[in-house]
């Protein structure tokens, strides 16, 4: 009986087969800690007792979620970051270079077949380049740092299928939108989610990132893309046998397949406050819009804001409505600033800010009051993310989000 | 064994809900302890009393990997979480802060909150005389568990305990 790609990138790294339930220790390549969690992680790897860190230079520390601080003693996690960098002889150190989802694969560090881990849930973002990674909390990843492995069950997997040309206005949100509402918050707990098909082949890597991103909110462990030519481009490594080998077997066995049409899908939207709570745009209508937030590890990348671009060029965003731009790296924000994107978002209307986590953790500037709307690009709608309880938040595609901009209302 | 006031919680209890982004930066989880679930219930964090129990529908402790939930759960004295499902993070951060979580279907549609339950670890939950059964967690996890956490079961592993 084959093998499933996540069965695969586990069993390569322990050196045998495995299958879905085995409990294995595996060696991990990459640990990515973000500034919230620094502190908590030293502080646990100092009461463990530890006196190295087994594998300094797979260790990537990436201030982000609070960055520019905005709150007193925000800095603090990044002097306990640095201090600790130094201590133990840590090099990779990102101080406002973006968000740690887009930096762990951007910078170069994720490679097709990694394990990685990081003390965010969203870590399962490097599953766009076929890489085994997930998020952990700041204790286990004090244990990594200490001993260089961890834990792990190896997970059944959903194979998700999509064959066909996508509608002009949806793009890979709308279709990772409508999976976890079809799936439910909890439909993939546990399990690998492998995602295939002719349209997830034509799609971008920055395309598929918005997917294995958002494969978390379905509960998932991984939302994995076999790596291909455009996966090795991007990562800029040879597409050679070692990356070909990278894929499921055809007799692999699925805990469930799911089949989708491309010409099926609509933009939808994730309504408050659960992100499975998934509508087709067109039954939403009417609903006044206070602000829209373009930006976060989801949807800030180039193509994201050069699709709002596009929709908003020559126009204008409704006159009460804030609309906040936030690339996610420095990378992409001088791509837009290079190719004109960030002037006609700024001709716009749009208030764009310093690259990072901005207002999709509710850290940024942005945040709203009981009553009001935002539609978001990000990953969460959950009550109080980005302000009171009592706010209002849809999650959208960039497209969508841009259209909703300019008329003021859903 | 041991006997505890059940709080009642629904589906999908995510962790924004358990402790919001805004409180996780404070200095140490004491403090976070006030603002434990207060987008949801804004009183529970000062009513729940050490021992008391949560018991919660499917997917509890959903969304992000802030281990602060789990440990201001613990922090506020809560014994033991019984719910129908976990979040993946959420449920090995509990189990290496020592909290005990335990899964059980039918436990949360039939009890009210306030009710008494008597819980045995391993054996089963009884609450208004109904017996519900209850499994043991896999060998390592209740290894880590039994340590007192990750933290004293490394602190062993590296001599210190």
């Amino acid at each position: 009986m084959g093998h499933t790609l996540v069965e695969k990138i586990i069993g390569n790294k322990v050196g045998h087969e495995v299958r879905p339930g085995d409990i294995v220790t595996v060696p991990v390549d990459w640990c990515m800690i973000d500034d919230i969690m620094v502190p908590f992680a030293v502080q646990k790897f100092e009461e463990m007792g530890f006196s190295k860190v087994a594998n300094p230079d797979s260790v990537v520390l990436i201030y982000d979620h609070f960055l520019p601080a905005t709150q007193v003693d925000d800095t603090r996690h990044f002097r306990v970051g640095d201090e600790f960098a130094k201590k133990y002889g840590i090099k990779n150190v990102h101080r406002t270079d973006g968000i740690c989802h887009q930096l762990m694969t951007e910078a170069g560090y994720v490679k097709p077949g990694d394990i990685a881990f990081g003390t965010d849930s969203h870590t399962v973002t490097y599953g766009c380049v076929g890489a085994f990674s997930t998020g952990i909390g700041y204790t286990e990843m004090a244990g990594i740092l200490g001993t260089g492995e961890l834990w792990i069950r190896v997970p059944e997997t959903i194979k998700i299928e999509i064959d066909g040309t996508l509608p002009g206005d949806v793009t890979s949100k709308d279709i990772i939108l409508r999976i976890i509402g079809d799936l439910t918050a909890s439909g993939a707990t546990y399990q690998s989610i492998e995602f295939t098909g002719s349209t997830i082949e034509s799609m971008s890597v920055a395309s598929r990132m918005t997917m294995s991103n958002m494969s978390v909110e379905a509960g998932a462990k991984c939302g994995l893309f076999v790596p291909d030519e455009k996966t090795c481009d991007y990562c800029k490594i040879p597409y050679d046998a070692s990356v070909k080998a990278l894929r499921p077997d055809d007799d692999a066995k699925y805990s469930r397949v799911i089949r989708y049409r491309a010409e099926d899908m609509v933009p939808v939207m994730a309504c408050p406050s659960l992100v499975d709570n998934i509508k087709p745009v067109s039954q939403l209508s009417g609903t006044k819009v206070d602000q829209v937030f373009l930006g976060s590890c989801t949807n800030g990348r180039l193509e994201d804001l050069r699709a709002a671009a596009i929709i908003l060029k020559d126009k204008h965003v409704a006159e009460y409505v804030k609309m906040i731009v936030t690339p996610a790296s420095r990378k992409i924000y001088r791509e837009a600033l290079h190719d004109g994107t960030l002037e006609i978002l700024s001709n716009a209307g749009c208030i764009i800010t310093t690259p990072g986590c901005g207002l999709c953790c509710g850290r940024g500037g942005g945040i709203l009051s009981d009553g009001e709307v935002v539609v978001a690009t990000n990953n969460r709608n959950f009550l109080g993310r980005m302000g009171t309880s009592k706010v209002q938040i849809y999650l959208a595609s960039p497209v969508t989000a841009a259209k909703v901009a300019i008329a003021g209302h859903i | 064994m041991f006997e505890a006031k059940i709080w009642k919680l629904g589906d999908d209890i995510d962790t924004d809900i358990i402790l919001p982004t805004e409180y996780l930066a404070m200095k140490s989880v004491e403090d976070m302890k006030p603002y434990a679930f207060s987008p949801l219930r804004d009183d529970l964090a000062k009513n729940i009393k050490p021992g008391d129990i949560i018991v919660a529908g499917y997917n509890f402790g959903c969304g992000s990997s802030r281990e602060q939930a789990p440990e201001v759960v613990k922090a506020l004295g809560v014994s033991c979480i019984v719910a129908k499902s976990y979040a993946r993070i959420f449920f090995r951060n509990a189990i290496n802060n020592g909290l005990l979580l335990i899964e059980q279907p039918d436990l949360f549609d039939e009890v009210a909150e306030g009710d008494i339950a008597k819980v045995t670890p391993g054996q089963e939950i009884v609450v208004n005389n109904k017996s519900y059964p209850i499994a043991s967690l896999p060998e390592n996890l209740m290894d880590i568990l039994n340590a007192g956490g990750l933290v004293k079961a490394m602190r062993h592993k590296n001599g210190l305990e």
